[in-house]
């Protein structure tokens, strides 16, 4: 355990490093933008001089770059992101307002993924050549080739204009208490099945087109990765030994699953990180939207936080990722 | 040894993969008697059929092969018929196999005890602790040094020769009537191959194990069998007693191969080439598949296919120069 300790502190120590570079170039980039920044906040082309002195002063625009850069790694180091010259109000909070939503998203999409692609790529490979086997070969090659704006389109016109079945888009409502900031998870606890249903129901849509590619995808590397290990010798062996069918299947199962582990943490990292277009399509109220809303209107402060926020998650998936490496695959030295 | 009763009977044998470039004839009209109790050997060039006959035993030939024909008589049942439920119930438990390469041999997420015991309780009805017991009692068997902490070691941390006897206990775990060992040396070190040789030959005394060893090694034919068959390109040429086939080979195809090695003593020589090259099993020779490289070949032999004569003293011969 203590070792275990020490792996997480070493990971994150060697992250950060990382996490300047990130900041940096975030940065230097959206100084780079054209646009004056300062009148933008201030109120846009009416402002007055005096008030866009102000907003330069207060947000240290009227001082060198690096200046600048100094002042809002320091801000960051203490956990403040800033204040939206925009909403008015701390990053932070605007980010934590929004992130649940994302999160609650994400996970569903993932949930999608694993429960989806999983079991269609080990059917593949078990029947390979087979109606299946080429059935999920078409709809992973679909997955890649259809862009997410267009499916999200399609599935909108066909469930909520068409058949009317669910909702257009928006997140679930609220539930009474608040417990996790997940709506879904949120209704269950407070008891109330009518919320849950219709919040299954707002995030069915944006999740299934979030994870749309995510399933083709892990569904071909689990074909693959099961027909590798089911032609190595010590699936003979098992064979060998007189084991039932099913017993072969867990071992060859466990062992096609190292190499998925790290689609999945990489694809969830990517999910977080924000589903710019679905959540555009589907209103959904996540960190996606904020960030386009930021870039949109030259919010500096929103655009780093998402970024370091966005930063801070692939590192943490990365962690988890290895972490669980080692706990499946004895061989894995933390 | 010989006129005991038989063990395993294979007849007519033939297994053929059937691959994009064509149906490759692995094993043709292959027959074998092998007894109870015997050590026996099989043994002929790369790619003549050894390893396939003998998992064809098990029915677990790798795809794109089939077993196409034949009986294999073992304890008077033909496997050949049994549903695939019955089969792996006689699977690991009445005849068993280690392989070549210990290396890939074992689960690598799995402990050596773990994929010990999940074989003894797939097969009996025992509580999980008495698995485990009997686990510790099998590495203690094969002489596996420090068997209590082994039993939890991954296969990683594990040497080659550590693995094989691993392979060998899991064999063993349920007194398997008949085990078969396809070149279980080959991939261990030269010290470790005669350790592991002994270990066979010791368990074969102690438990009366029927043991069919594969191997290309003259030397360890020499050591350990009771009889040998010679392989030729899918079939078998010539079967008879370790010291009848080594001192009057009658065979043109056995004559080049113990000409091929240097000594007997040697244990690590491979069989070396005989002139000419293994025939295309895709389309054979017709007749004897041998006659292309064989120097007494004759009209008849391009021919006809040699039937199996019985020589006496349970010498057998595929070859038109002895009918
Ligand atoms: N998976 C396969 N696909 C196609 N042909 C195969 C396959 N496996 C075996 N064969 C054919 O079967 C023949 C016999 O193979 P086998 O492995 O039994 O040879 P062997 O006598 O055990 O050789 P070695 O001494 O190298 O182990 C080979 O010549 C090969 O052409
Ligand atoms: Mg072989």
């Amino acid at each position: 355990m203590a070792e275990l300790k020490y792996y997480i502190i070493r990971r994150i120590l060697t992250f950060l490093p990382t996490l300047i570079g990130l900041t940096l170039i975030t940065f230097v980039v959206s100084m780079l933008v054209p646009g004056n920044p300062a009148r933008l906040w201030a109120g846009g082309i009416k402002a007055s001089p005096e008030v866009i002195e102000a907003v330069k002063k207060r947000y240290h625009l009227d001082e060198p770059l690096y200046m600048q850069y100094y002042y809002y790694l320091r801000n960051l180091l203490r956990g403040d992101l800033g204040v939206s010259p925009l909403t008015h109000r701390p990053v932070i909070t605007d980010i934590m307002s929004y992130f649940p939503a994302t999160v609650e998203l994400a996970i569903f999409a993932e949930l999608l993924v694993i429960l989806m692609g999983i079991p269609l790529g080990i059917i593949s490979a078990l029947k390979r050549d087979s109606v299946i086997d080429h059935a999920v070969r078409v709809f992973s090659l679909i997955g890649v080739s259809v862009p997410v704006f267009w499916l999200g389109l399609m599935l909108q016109w066909l469930f909520y204009y068409y058949l009317g079945w669910l909702p257009a888009g928006g997140r679930g409502p609220a539930p009474p208490r608040i417990y996790t900031k997940l709506y879904v998870l949120d209704s269950l606890l407070c008891g109330r099945w009518d919320l849950f249903w219709s919040n299954v129901a707002h995030i069915i849509l944006p999740a299934f087109t979030l994870a749309y590619i995510g399933v083709g995808m892990v569904a071909r590397v689990t074909r693959s990765s099961v027909l590798d290990v089911l032609s190595s010798d010590f699936v003979i062996f098992l064979n060998v030994k007189g084991l039932s069918r099913l017993s072969v299947l867990r071992h060859v199962i466990k062992n096609a699953l190292v190499p998925i582990v790290t689609i999945l943490g990489l694809e969830f990292g990517g999910l977080l990180g924000g589903a710019v277009i679905t959540e555009t399509i589907f209103f959904w109220p996540g960190i996606g939207r904020y960030a386009v809303q930021g870039i949109n209107s030259l919010d500096f402060p929103a655009i780093m936080g998402v970024t370091v926020l966005i930063g801070l998650i692939y590192i943490i998936v990365n962690l988890a990722v290895d972490l669980l490496y080692a706990v499946i695959d004895p061989r894995v030295r933390l | 040894m010989r006129g005991g009763d038989e063990i395993l009977r294979i007849e007519g044998l033939c297994v053929y993969f059937y691959t994009y470039a064509g149906v490759v004839r692995a094993v043709e009209d292959l027959n074998l008697t092998i007894y109870r109790g015997e050590t026996f050997a099989l043994v002929g060039e790369t790619g003549c059929g050894k390893s396939v006959t003998m998992r064809a035993v098990l029915r677990l030939v790798p795809p794109p092969g089939r077993i196409v024909k034949g009986r294999i008589i073992f304890d008077g049942v033909d496997l050949l018929k049994l549903p695939e439920k019955e089969m792996r119930k006689i699977r690991g438990s009445k005849i068993s196999m280690v392989f070549q390469d210990p290396n890939t041999a074992l689960d690598p997420l799995y402990t050596a005890g773990y994929q010990t015991t999940e074989t003894i309780l797939a097969h009996r009805k025992v509580s999980k602790k008495s698995a485990w017991q009997r686990a510790l009692e099998l590495f203690k068997v094969v002489e596996i040094p420090e068997p209590k902490r082994r039993l939890r070691a991954y296969p990683h941390e594990l040497s080659g020769g550590m693995k094989q006897r691993v392979v060998t206990s899991i064999a063993l775990s349920l007194n398997p009537k008949l085990l078969i060992a396809d070149e279980p040396t080959t991939a261990l070190d030269v010290t470790i191959q005669a350790q592991i040789l002994e270990l066979l030959r010791d368990l074969q005394r102690k438990y009366g194990v029927t043991l069919v060893m594969i191997t290309h090694n003259m030397g360890v034919v020499a050591d350990m069998a009771d009889r040998v068959a010679v392989m030729y390109a899918g079939s078998v040429v010539e079967v008879a007693d370790v010291y009848e086939l080594f001192g009057n080979p009658l065979h043109p195809y056995t004559k080049g191969l113990l000409r091929a090695i240097p000594s007997l003593t040697s244990r690590n020589e491979r069989l070396q080439s005989i002139p000419g090259t293994v025939p295309n099993m895709i389309r054979p020779p017709p007749g004897c598949k041998f006659h292309p490289r064989c120097e007494y070949a004759m009209d008849v032999c391009k021919r006809e296919r040699p039937r199996m004569i019985d020589m006496g003293k349970g010498h057998l011969v595929a070859c038109h120069l002895y009918s």
